[in-house]
């Protein structure tokens, strides 16, 4: 709300160079002439004349006509404190013009449309609702919406943001887990372990690492690192390094790397730990969440279970 | 032919040197435009090299192009104007050539800081603080200059381009001055006065009228001397002159808003905003309107002109991107152009169409005269000509292209299906719009390529004039 000064010092300024552009025309038009001509004022500068011709009528009439234009749109639209004369259905109830209102007012009446629609594909199981190629594109569509700018347009992930199509899951793939992982979000955690490996330990755990999913790797070093793992990591990635989908821990024996596979890359990981953020989508999803992410579910449930 | 330069009582020299550099900076700010449009095209030309990146040179391109090219044509064409339509020499050599020298040093600053990412990541007034005090003190030198000349004239009346002037520098220097106020940090930091809402409002503020004024009222300063003086004929209406001058930066000023529609700024404010823009068609066609209809009883000239041709077009370019403005300022409208390419393809209309066309126009008319020939003499009319078609072709090329991209991308960002989700994801509508990317390139680049010509037109005439001055001299001795 604007103080009152405020509300008076635009208005005036506002209404005020509308009308003044009013007074400007009538005030001009004395003593105009009727028609064109081809005298001038009488004054010539560098050679240019002016010649006294009246102002064209039709330009006249579009300036007037742009003035009532603009008073009765501020009218209808508000101006200061005054809220303008339309109105829009928020809630069920009629509320002064806002472009908030205006944007309320518009995704309600979408999403009152849409709503049987979704209603219908939340009473299907997703396993069946699998089968139906509607819903799956719509579901795809969302995903390509909410979902692809970080695992990708084909859902197959990038460098830190997990394939969705390789049947390896952090969390679980069934949909009771996809719908947990959808609508509250996930939260990784990797521990640096650099001050308690030292060096040399994280060299050689990358060799042990390396070795749990048959790459080229350093024996001696393995070897050593082999009792500090059973120490320190099989507590979350358990003791054969397959991993545990109750804390995200990934399996380490797939040869799947959510941060790379290189020698370079796991040292880095070990060295500096990882954070892995999944965001909860019950908020971002708006009206009709649940229906969305029931669809998201069977679209990503759908990529490994054909 | 005369040999002798015309009015030596005038001051000749400072439009010179201003007529001279708005070709040099033209090309330097219309070939950085052309690379940034490549750049997106295809971004591999960020070569990975920070100060050669978009982000970076996208302002050096509009500062050049508005601020070097527009403001050099603006102070050679003003000092011109003023000196011969109030008969009266400069109000001082020293002011001017101080305008001239200190105005050059804020582009150069601007050439080097900004591809460092000096910035004060304000639109149209990315400067910081220190070259924006240079700024000022040439600015407020530019008005003591110009406005100590009216007061000297030797005509009763002041002629109106000289109205368009005074209020263009007036306006200029509060806006400027008001929008880059700022806290500074270090010698190549600072923090805007303005938070938040009030910061984006403000900008908008100047950032519209930078083009209201610097642009539109400046240029139509340019328009009401040049116009009549190619066509040889009066002014159509000075009346219209009158009403159209007083509405148009009285509306002016208030239209800013418009940059800020559905965005935080308060809805009353976007509406306000709006219908000034609105009702800034009728004064904005004004000009136009007085233009157009001073070449009644002289349409003839257009075949033989290509000077004229220049002026006309301009006109043409202008009255277009002046009603599409007031229209895309329609709350309605602009839900679907803002932030789309259109936005981008509505200023070229006026900065390729309308600003560099009458800057050309005139620069052509005028440099002749610098070295001692008749009005609109150059070395050579063919090239004037080749120019023409090539800027008009390339405009259009440029206009046409975003205009495609513009419409398309609104459309293509608020597809829905049935089903309630968006049809198509930003990057499909992105990968739409890359014909539209390098038709541009060539609209921008068949721009550049005139202005070369024009180069090479304008050094070829300062030569044939030097040799026709000395032969003169050999002749008298």
């Amino acid at each position: 709300m604007l103080s009152t000064f405020w509300q008076v010092w635009v208005t005036a300024i506002v209404v005020g160079s509308i009308i003044g552009c009013g007074i400007l025309i009538m005030y001009t038009s004395k003593g105009m002439r009727k028609e064109e001509t081809d005298e001038t004022t009488g004054h010539a500068y560098d050679g240019i004349e002016e010649i006294d011709n009246p102002l064209p009528r039709w330009w006249v009439f579009m300036f007037w006509a742009t003035i009532v234009f603009g008073l009765g749109y501020l009218g209808m639209y508000g101006l200061g404190n005054f809220k303008g004369l339309v109105t829009v259905t928020v809630d069920g109830e009629e509320v002064a013009w806002s472009s908030a209102n205006q944007w309320k007012a518009e995704v309600q009446a979408f999403d009152k449309d849409i709503a049987p629609l979704y209603a219908k594909y939340s009473a299907t199981p997703v396993e069946e609702l699998a089968k139906n190629d509607e819903a799956l594109q719509t579901g795809q569509r969302l995903f390509k919406s909410n979902c692809a700018v970080c695992h990708g347009s084909n859902a197959k992930g990038a460098l830190g943001f997990p394939n969705l199509t390789d049947n390896d899951w952090l969390y679980g793939g069934n949909p009771q887990q996809l719908t947990m992982t959808i609508a509250n979000g996930r939260q990784g955690a990797m521990p640096a372990w650099e001050a308690i490996l030292g060096d040399q330990g994280i060299d050689d755990m990358t060799a042990y690492v390396r070795s749990l999913s048959g790459l080229k790797h350093d024996e001696a070093g393995a070897a050593t690192a082999a009792p500090l793992f059973m120490r320190n990591c099989a507590i979350c990635h358990g003791a054969d390094g397959k991993g545990n989908i109750m804390m995200g821990a990934p399996n380490l024996t797939d040869d799947i790397w959510l941060y790379g596979g290189s020698t370079k890359q796991i040292e880095m990981t070990l060295r500096h730990g990882r954070m892995g953020k999944m965001p909860a989508h019950k908020e971002i999803l708006g009206a009709n969440a649940d229906a969305k992410i029931h669809l998201l579910v069977t679209y990503v449930y759908s990529l490994t279970n054909k | 032919m005369s040999t002798a330069i015309d009015h030596p009582e005038y001051n000749y020299k400072v439009v010179r040197q201003f007529a001279i550099m708005t070709v040099v900076w033209g090309i330097v700010g219309m070939a950085a435009g052309v690379f940034i449009a490549a750049q997106l095209a295809w971004p591999a030309l960020n070569f990975d090299t920070p100060w050669l990146s978009f982000g970076r040179l996208r302002p050096l391109h509009t500062n050049a192009v508005i601020f070097a090219f527009g403001g050099c044509a603006l102070f050679a064409t003003s000092y011109y104007i003023v000196q011969r339509t109030c008969r009266t020499r400069l109000f001082s050599d020293t002011l001017a050539s101080f305008t001239f020298w200190g105005w050059n040093l804020v582009i150069v600053l601007a050439a080097i800081t900004l591809p460092m990412g000096i910035t004060s990541a304000k639109e149209y007034a990315e400067l910081e603080w220190p070259i924006d005090i240079l700024v000022a003190l040439v600015w407020v030198a530019y008005v003591i200059n110009f406005l100590g000349t009216l007061a000297i004239r030797k005509e009763k009346h002041i002629y109106v381009a000289n109205w368009f002037f005074a209020a263009f520098m007036i306006m200029i220097a509060i806006l400027y001055i008001g929008n880059s106020l700022a806290v500074p940090v270090s010698l190549t930091k600072s923090y805007s006065i303005y938070a938040g809402t009030i910061d984006a409002m403000v900008q908008w503020w100047w950032g519209h009228n930078a083009v209201g004024f610097f642009l539109t009222a400046g240029f139509l300063g340019i328009m009401y001397y040049f116009v009549p003086k190619q066509a040889g004929r009066p002014v159509y209406s000075y009346r219209l002159s009158i009403v159209h001058f007083w509405a148009l930066i009285s509306i002016y000023v208030w239209a800013g808003a418009h940059h800020l529609h559905y965005s935080a700024l308060p809805d009353w404010a976007q509406t306000s905003g709006m219908v000034m823009s609105l009702i800034l068609l009728a004064p904005s066609w004004g000009g136009m309107i007085n233009g157009m209809m001073t070449l009644s009883g002289a349409w003839h000239k257009l075949r033989t002109d290509p000077v004229l041709r220049f002026l006309v077009v301009s006109l043409s370019f202008y009255g277009m991107s002046t009603f599409e403005g007031p229209m895309m300022s329609i709350k309605t409208v602009n839900a679907l152009s803002h932030n789309t390419d259109w936005t981008i393809g509505h200023v070229h209309s006026g900065a390729l169409g309308w600003v560099a066309m009458v800057s050309i126009g005139a620069m052509y008319h005028l440099i002749p005269v610098m070295f001692g020939r008749k009005a609109s003499d150059m070395y050579s009319q063919g090239l004037i000509n080749v120019h023409f078609w090539l800027a008009t072709i390339g405009t259009v090329f440029y206009i046409v292209a975003m205009w495609v991209n513009g419409i398309m991308q609104g459309l293509m960002w608020r597809a829905v299906n049935d089903d309630g989700t968006l049809t198509y994801s930003f990057v499909e509508s992105v990968e739409a719009s890359y014909p539209g990317y390098v038709g541009r390139v060539i609209g921008g680049a068949l721009f550049l390529l005139g202005m070369l010509v024009m180069a090479y037109n304008v050094y070829m005439t300062v030569r044939v004039a030097k040799k026709e001055q000395a032969d003169a001299a050999l002749a008298q001795a």
